[in-house]
């Protein structure tokens, strides 16, 4: 089954905004939309479910704490304690305060980079990826609005999504 | 326009009455001569169960820079297998002026724990003008009013520095000339450590702030009734300039009302790391009048992204209290000076509750209470993460203050409890009653519109 879907394009991102609350308030079914820039507020104005790639992030921040600690514990303490500047090297505890360095730069390390993976891979992008994005002027300075027409009609859409200021609106097949 | 309710007043009262009563009654309990001591000490060692050797040790290790040179009298006795009966006198009176410390320190960190809430807001008020922050404006009354405490309260440690000085108390070890006859080391600082030096340089940094506070509070007043933007644009200039003279004086201050407690020991970020403390603390009490006036229906303009963004604010500068605390610490603790480091042996042998239980308080409880974006926005975490700051950075100043003056004979107990009461009612009365005096809203503030719709 071909779905058919309405392209509307702005230029500015206020109207696009704009437009995206009237258009969901008229009930149709925003299916993407393509920006050159983040718009501030568009994922709220869009119902998008807010992210979770914090959480992700606090986790990954707890295993790159538990790594670092491990890691510490088994080359300073346990496998070849070395005595430097006198520092007691049969105790964790008390050798504590020089580990804290590591263990914060390896929990902001997990943190960081597996979160910016995870967002890749959520969001589908790797490697030699093609772009997903079907106009390139979203890349430049227009914005991009994606419609589902589902069993609307056609023409009124077109008509309706031309008064919120889309300067063309395309009927694209799938 | 606020009015104060007379139960905020009442109580407000009633915390600055109780709190009188229990100082004078520390500083009545305090000790007077060598025999109330003895009769302590000879009560507690009933109490205890232990022989004196026992206490004796402990002494021998309680290096705490306070009447050093007494302590290296006695240790050097003791090599000399001096009697019994010297080392329990010089015992004795080592701890006597610990016990008569204590109401004083106790009283001084009160003190100064309350003034660095209205110095810290001072700087985040003058922040927001030089930043030109648009999300704060509708705030700038409460902020105001809590930098009114500013006057007295730095008036009342200026007090008590000067009594210091006078000799009144002995909570700076180095305005004792007796004991720096024998100490090269305050001997060798002496040209910026002597007691009208230190005195000038205290009036010099508390009337510049005021000076700087009474310009910004004036200007504020005017624009509310003139029709240009010329006082709003002086007070941007003023309060680049004050942030100059701020973070200077600041340092200073920190070094010469906190550091000097400890001749001996310095730390060169000290200045920065009370700075942190003091930021946190007026950040946390702005957000905690904030919410309070909130929910009595005031500030209606304020909404929860407004707490929400102090709360970013408690959250980010506890942890970066914690960075210099930590910082700090480390490099002491891994160089292992001597005369570094018995700043903190000090602290973990006979501070270890107040030392680390600081840690919990100011860092590990607002960071898991504060991390979660939405719980910024709900009042009642914002109000507990607040309280448990502010209870955190009082014990951090005691911990700065205690060691060097009352040693091991540290307890919180009714000269403490009654001096938070005092400073803290007197704190209440003040801020609010200048709440009452300029309506709540700064109208005319040109970023008004932009603060009202503030929406994160």
């Amino acid at each position: 089954m071909s779905s058919k879907v309405l392209h509307a394009i702005y230029t500015d991102d206020d109207l696009l905004m704009q437009a995206v609350k009237q258009t969901r308030e008229a009930r149709y079914h925003i299916e993407e939309v393509y920006t050159p820039f983040p718009v501030h507020g568009l994922d709220k104005a869009m119902g998008l479910a807010p992210t979770r790639l914090a959480i992700t992030s606090f986790l990954y921040g707890l295993v790159g704490l538990t790594v670092a600690a491990t890691m510490m514990n088994f080359i300073m303490i346990e496998d070849w304690p070395q005595n430097i500047g006198g520092k007691p090297s049969f105790s964790f505890i008390e050798n504590l305060p020089a580990f804290v360095p590591i263990m914060f730069e390896l929990t902001v390390f997990f943190a960081a980079h597996l979160m910016v993976i995870t967002f890749y891979m959520r969001s589908k992008l790797w490697p030699f990826k093609q772009a997903e994005n079907p106009d390139v002027r979203t890349t430049d300075d227009h914005f991009l609005m994606e419609v589902d027409v589902a069993n609307h009609k056609v023409e009124e859409m077109s008509k309706f999504l031309g008064d919120t200021g889309a300067i063309e609106v395309k009927l694209i097949h799938k | 326009m606020y009015t104060l309710s007379s139960k905020l007043k009442l109580t407000a009262i009633i915390f600055i009455v109780v709190g009188a009563i229990g100082m004078i009654y520390g500083f009545l309990a305090a000790p007077s001569s060598i025999e109330d001591v003895e009769k302590i000490i000879a009560e507690q060692e009933a109490h205890h169960g232990g022989g004196h050797g026992e206490t004796a040790q402990m002494q021998d290790h309680g290096n705490e820079g306070h009447h050093e040179a007494q302590t290296e009298h006695a240790e050097g006795h003791s090599e000399h297998e001096a009697t019994e009966e010297k080392h329990k006198s010089s015992h004795a009176e080592h701890l006597l002026h610990q016990l008569q410390n204590k109401p004083w320190a106790a009283t001084y960190v009160a003190a100064f724990f309350f003034f660095m809430i209205a110095l810290g807001a001072l700087a985040f008020y003058a922040i927001q003008y030089a930043a030109q922050a648009g999300w704060s404006p509708v705030l700038y009354r409460v902020i105001e009013a809590i930098t009114a405490y500013l006057l007295p309260g730095s008036l009342i440690v200026l007090l008590l520095l000067v009594l210091s000085g006078f000799h009144f108390n002995h909570l700076f070890v180095w305005m004792d000339p007796e004991v720096v006859k024998h100490d090269e080391l305050i001997q060798g600082k002496s040209a910026y450590l002597n007691v009208p030096f230190f005195l000038i340089r205290a009036v010099i940094y508390i009337a510049g702030w005021n000076i700087f506070r009474f310009l910004l509070i004036r200007n504020s007043r005017r624009h509310d009734e003139a029709d240009h933007n010329r006082w709003f644009k002086q007070s941007f200039k003023l309060s680049a300039g004050f942030l100059v003279f701020f973070i200077v004086t600041e340092s200073m201050m920190s070094w010469d009302w906190i550091m000097s407690v400890d001749p001996h020991w310095y730390s060169t970020l000290f200045g920065w790391y009370v700075f942190a403390s003091l930021f946190v603390s007026a950040i946390t009490t702005i957000a905690l009048i904030t919410i309070f006036l909130k929910s009595r229906g005031y500030l209606e303009y304020v909404n929860n992204s407004h707490i929400h963004d102090l709360a970013k604010f408690m959250f980010g500068i506890s942890i970066f209290w914690t960075y210099l605390w930590f910082s700090q610490f480390m490099l002491i603790w891994y160089s292992n000076i001597p005369e570094e480091v018995t700043y903190f042996i000090t602290r973990i042998e006979d501070y270890n509750l107040p030392f680390f239980g600081m840690l919990v308080l100011n860092f590990i409880f607002p960071l898991l209470v504060l991390m979660n974006s939405d719980y910024k926005r709900v009042n009642w975490f914002v109000v507990m993460a607040g309280i448990v700051i502010l209870v955190g950075h009082y014990i951090d100043i005691y911990n700065m203050i205690m060691p060097a003056t009352v040693g091991e004979s540290w307890f919180i107990g009714i000269p403490e409890i009654s001096a938070v009461l005092f400073f803290g009612g007197l704190f209440i009365f003040i801020v609010f009653s200048a709440l009452t005096k300029a309506p709540l809203l700064a109208k005319r503030n040109p970023y008004i519109k932009e603060s009202k719709h503030y929406h994160y």
